[in-house]
């Protein structure tokens, strides 16, 4: 019997996973598809929102303004992508002002510090793009961007190394409540824990349904996205928020962690929770609402289109606890936005509550730091050339518009929780993220995933599951 | 650092002739530099006929036309670093590279030709909705996995866009055994040359839709369908025309875009038309001493005018190093105007043109019973009566260096279209 089994290898079940590793526990985490991040985890706005927006007094709210606080600390831990770059939010209209002045107060109520309303010649030097009907800004210090991807992997690798084991290709069927935990069912067999912890997203509902008469309702509300070329780079430098409405944060024009520029999400409800399809409508929505915010934003630059899906809960806010008519039962359900903000506190507060149900006691052997995928980038000339002549693999470029070696995807593949798909690779390293979207890399990307793995070349998969990238050898089926 | 009179950046076709062309015209120190584990470029991977046409006066695969420069470029000893990139060019010609035994390393070159080629338009450029299972490969990605790798990208294909690779692997996929449906074009014209697609789908019975799209994609892990709908005159979906088709693969041949990143960095002067650098009459950048040819200037059709110009930007860079640059005058403007998009050169200094220059250029739409003309001012010095212009057709006109030396105060040429 396992102490402690987590179901869901998105952010928040990293995250839980993590903080969980330092105590002496057996703990195992399921996961449906090939790799970590791959639901909500992987397709969002990647912002660490400060934390003024969830109605004062919250959990949400105070576990996002505890997620921002611990992400810079967290980012140097576990060696992933992090940058304070600030956030605008913008009123555009004088009727608006009394609502930017709502969330201004809320902000602070919240705890969120540096907050300052401007005015609009401060907002255009600060980021002359800005539309020019704006009629005042909350400026928001602390707003962060992170690479998602990199946090959720960074957490789970970070996991795994600290005795965590990742199981994938499972997914939950079910669970029998026993005398002592419960018997978690799934597609690959049966499985027992003392404590389950439900992470997962958009189907988390579903799983907590199945224990307690106390019912969840999800409804998904998918975001469209258009991601922008490295060339649009420092068309914004703060993250522009509209002023939040009922159906969220509205439409956002950011810079990412890597120089692209993300312009999105939409916010449409949908009965579906794992289509992330996007529309002709919706990503004609974002192109309208950003136009409301900034001048010629270059749309025209699009190198690809997303969508992701929040787990939208009715009542609108986290919930991050034992469920009180199945004990040792924890959710953590309606983690939409800011989850991603939030996570390393919801993965704080669950393992604390996991540690007293259990009586776990710390790991002395904890290690609390982890070394991301080496970005040759970032090295000086002579450093790269010691490199190389080390490591002759970071000599070859295998992904042009990224400019990722063969040294990193094959670190990508080695590690422990490494790559096994295109998406794998793609996600740690940045190959085939560029502006010819894997035209180029994918065939190579693809050799040396079967060159490592020892799977067939025609056996590789976009990300997992029935996403085969070939079907046969050529002239197969003359 | 190491010193290198000329480096040209790619050993496809264009680096290839430059570098032989260059060398035949006295360039003794010369390098090239490739990315790729071979020469020869994209033109390995193209294992159809049709290529040398012109240069060779037969038809060729294009593995058997790349092999005719690389075997020049051997004769001539033109030292070459494969599996190489170029991660910087500066406007000084300082150019970094990087590989697997040299490490990173810089190189000072005397001059630069830019031969990097062009990539393919992604479907994210594309902005059709729906989902991002595997199964969508631009037409020269699936074109490497079939010719080079061995496997077969589908069974059950749709493509979008009549570009010339997607032409290619309408046929080449039939031929492995899949079956393709239907091509798809956004516009009202075939963005590829007409012998492809008389020989590429005509003869295999695969319809083309002119004025058609893809307005959805669909199928989680792999494709399973894809919807296509008539488009207006503004390229805008029809409603009620939408197609449901089954498929697990959509290949897209939707334009090709001259790859200069590297040029960018080294402050050229781009053109928003081509994408490629802007050139005068010795295919020289806005940067002294930096040249370009081939697809990384302009996308061409056919590989044999890729070859010539990519000559002609080698003996150029020769003349540079040598250091016959005419001092002179200033260049004369190219001008594009009616149904003309862009010409190369966009400028001509008389005095360093050859006796015929050949003007290359691209149209906007179909043109029939019409026809090229070239004006020195007001005054029409050149005229040819064409039957039909296509935009998937690259056209040319020729400039005489006489009727310029004729005409020493000449502001503009324009090549223009005009009615028959």
């Amino acid at each position: 019997m396992h102490d402690v089994i987590i179901v869901g290898a998105g952010v928040v079940g990293a995250a839980v996973a993590r903080e969980l590793s330092r105590c002496r526990a057996d703990v195992v985490v399921l996961e449906r598809f090939e790799d970590v991040c791959c639901g909500t985890s992987k397709a969002n706005s990647a912002i660490v929102h400060a934390g003024y927006d969830a109605p004062t007094g919250s959990l949400m709210a105070q576990l996002n303004l505890r997620g921002s606080q611990m992400m810079e600390e967290l980012s140097r831990e576990l060696d992933f992508p992090y940058r304070r770059n600030g956030s605008l939010v913008l009123c555009m209209s004088e009727e608006d002002r009394p609502r930017l002045e709502r969330l201004y107060q809320r902000g602070l109520a919240n705890g969120v510090e540096g907050l300052r309303i401007i005015g609009p010649e401060e907002i255009h030097a600060m980021e002359p793009n800005v539309s020019d009907n704006v009629v005042a800004a909350l400026d928001v210090p602390t707003g962060a961007i992170v690479c998602p991807f990199g946090l959720t992997i960074a957490l789970a690798e970070n996991a795994a190394a600290n005795g965590v084991r990742f199981q994938f290709d499972t997914t939950v069927t079910g669970f029998t409540r026993e005398q002592e935990g419960w018997t978690v069912h799934t597609d690959k067999g049966d499985l027992s824990a003392r404590c389950v912890v439900n992470a997962a997203g958009t189907h988390a509902d579903q799983l907590h349904n199945m224990v307690s008469g106390q019912k969840l309702h999800i409804i998904p509300r998918r975001g469209d996205y258009y991601l922008l070329d490295k060339t649009t780079g420092g068309f914004v430098d703060h993250t522009i928020f509209q002023l939040p409405n009922k159906m969220g944060k509205g439409v956002l024009v950011t810079p990412t962690v890597h120089g692209n520029t993300l312009v999105g999400p939409t916010a449409i409800e949908q009965e579906d929770r794992d289509c992330t399809a996007t529309t002709r409508e919706g990503l004609d929505q974002v192109a309208e609402k950003a136009a409301v915010t900034v001048k010629n934003l270059p749309l025209r630059q699009t190198i690809t289109s997303f969508a992701g899906l929040r787990a939208h809960e009715e009542g609108h806010e986290f919930i991050v606890d034992e469920v009180a008519d199945a004990p040792g039962f924890f959710d953590c359900a309606g983690i939409e936005s800011p989850g991603l903000s939030s996570s390393p506190a919801i993965g704080e507060r669950m393992a604390g509550l996991l540690r007293e149900k259990l009586s776990l006691e710390p790991n002395p052997d904890f290690i609390p730091t982890r070394k991301g995928i080496l970005n040759p980038q970032g090295l000086s000339f002579q450093e790269r050339q010691a490199l190389i002549r080390e490591k002759p693999a970071y000599g070859r470029v295998i992904c042009r518009c990224e400019g990722i070696t063969e040294g990193e995807i094959l670190d990508a593949i080695r590690r422990p929780l490494g790559a096994r798909s295109l998406d794998g690779v793609k996600r740690r390293t940045r190959a085939g993220m560029g502006r010819c979207q894997g035209g180029f890399c994918s065939p190579r990307v693809m050799e040396l995933i079967a060159r490592e793995t020892g799977m067939d070349l025609g056996d590789v998969t976009k990300c997992g599951g029935q996403s085969r990238l070939t079907v046969g050898k050529s002239k197969e089926g003359v | 650092m190491k010193q290198y009179d000329l480096v040209i950046i790619g050993g496809g076709p264009a680096g290839l002739a430059a570098a032989v062309s260059a060398r035949d015209a006295g360039v003794e120190n010369l390098l090239i530099l490739e990315r790729d584990r071979e020469l020869g470029g994209i033109l390995n991977q193209c294992i159809h006929n049709g290529f040398g046409l012109h240069t060779f006066q037969e038809e060729l695969t294009g593995p058997e036309y790349a092999a005719r420069y690389i075997d020049q470029v051997r004769q001539r000893q033109i030292p070459c670093l494969l599996d190489t990139m170029v991660l910087e060019i500066s406007p000084d010609r300082v150019v970094t590279a990087m590989n697997r035994t040299e490490g990173l390393f810089q190189l000072q070159a005397g001059a630069v030709i830019l031969a990097m080629g062009c990539r393919e338009r992604p479907r994210g450029a594309l902005n059709i909705p729906g989902t991002r299972p595997a199964g969508i490969f631009t037409a020269g990605t699936a074109q490497r996995l079939v010719n080079m790798e061995g496997y077969l990208p589908g069974r059950k294909v749709v493509i979008l866009g009549s570009g010339d690779i997607g032409l290619i692997m309408a046929r080449r996929m039939t031929l492995e055994g899949a079956e393709v449906q239907v091509v798809a074009e956004l516009m009202p014209y075939s963005g590829g040359l007409k012998r492809n697609i008389v020989q590429c789908l005509d003869d295999f019975g695969i319809p083309l839709k002119l004025s058609h799209t893809v307005v959805d994609i669909r199928g989680r892990e792999r494709l399973t369908g894809v919807t296509l709908a008539a488009v207006d005159e503004n390229r805008r979906p029809i409603p009620g025309t939408e197609e449901d088709y089954e498929c697990d693969t959509l290949l897209l041949s939707c334009g090709l875009i001259p790859e200069n990143e590297l040029s960018r960095g080294a402050g050229v002067s781009l053109s928003p038309v081509t994408s490629g650098p802007v050139v005068d009459e010795s295919l020289e950048t806005s940067v002294p001493g930096i040249f370009a040819c081939g697809n990384v200037l302009h996308v061409h059709d056919l590989v044999d005018f890729v070859s010539q110009e990519a000559a002609a930007a080698g003996a150029a860079a020769a003349r540079y190093l040598r250091g016959e640059r005419p001092e002179s005058a200033a260049a004369i403007p190219v001008r594009a105007k009616g149904g003309v998009r862009y010409t190369v050169p966009a400028a001509i200094h008389p005095a360093a043109m050859a006796e015929e220059q050949v003007i290359r250029f691209r149209v906007g739409d179909v043109y029939r019973s019409c026809c090229t003309a070239v004006y020195l001012d007001g005054e029409r010095v050149w005229r040819k009566k064409r039957q039909i212009m296509a935009p998937g057709e690259m056209e040319q006109v020729t400039l005489k260096r006489a009727d310029l030396l004729q005409r020493p105060d000449c502001r503009e040429i324009t090549i223009t279209i005009e009615e028959a």
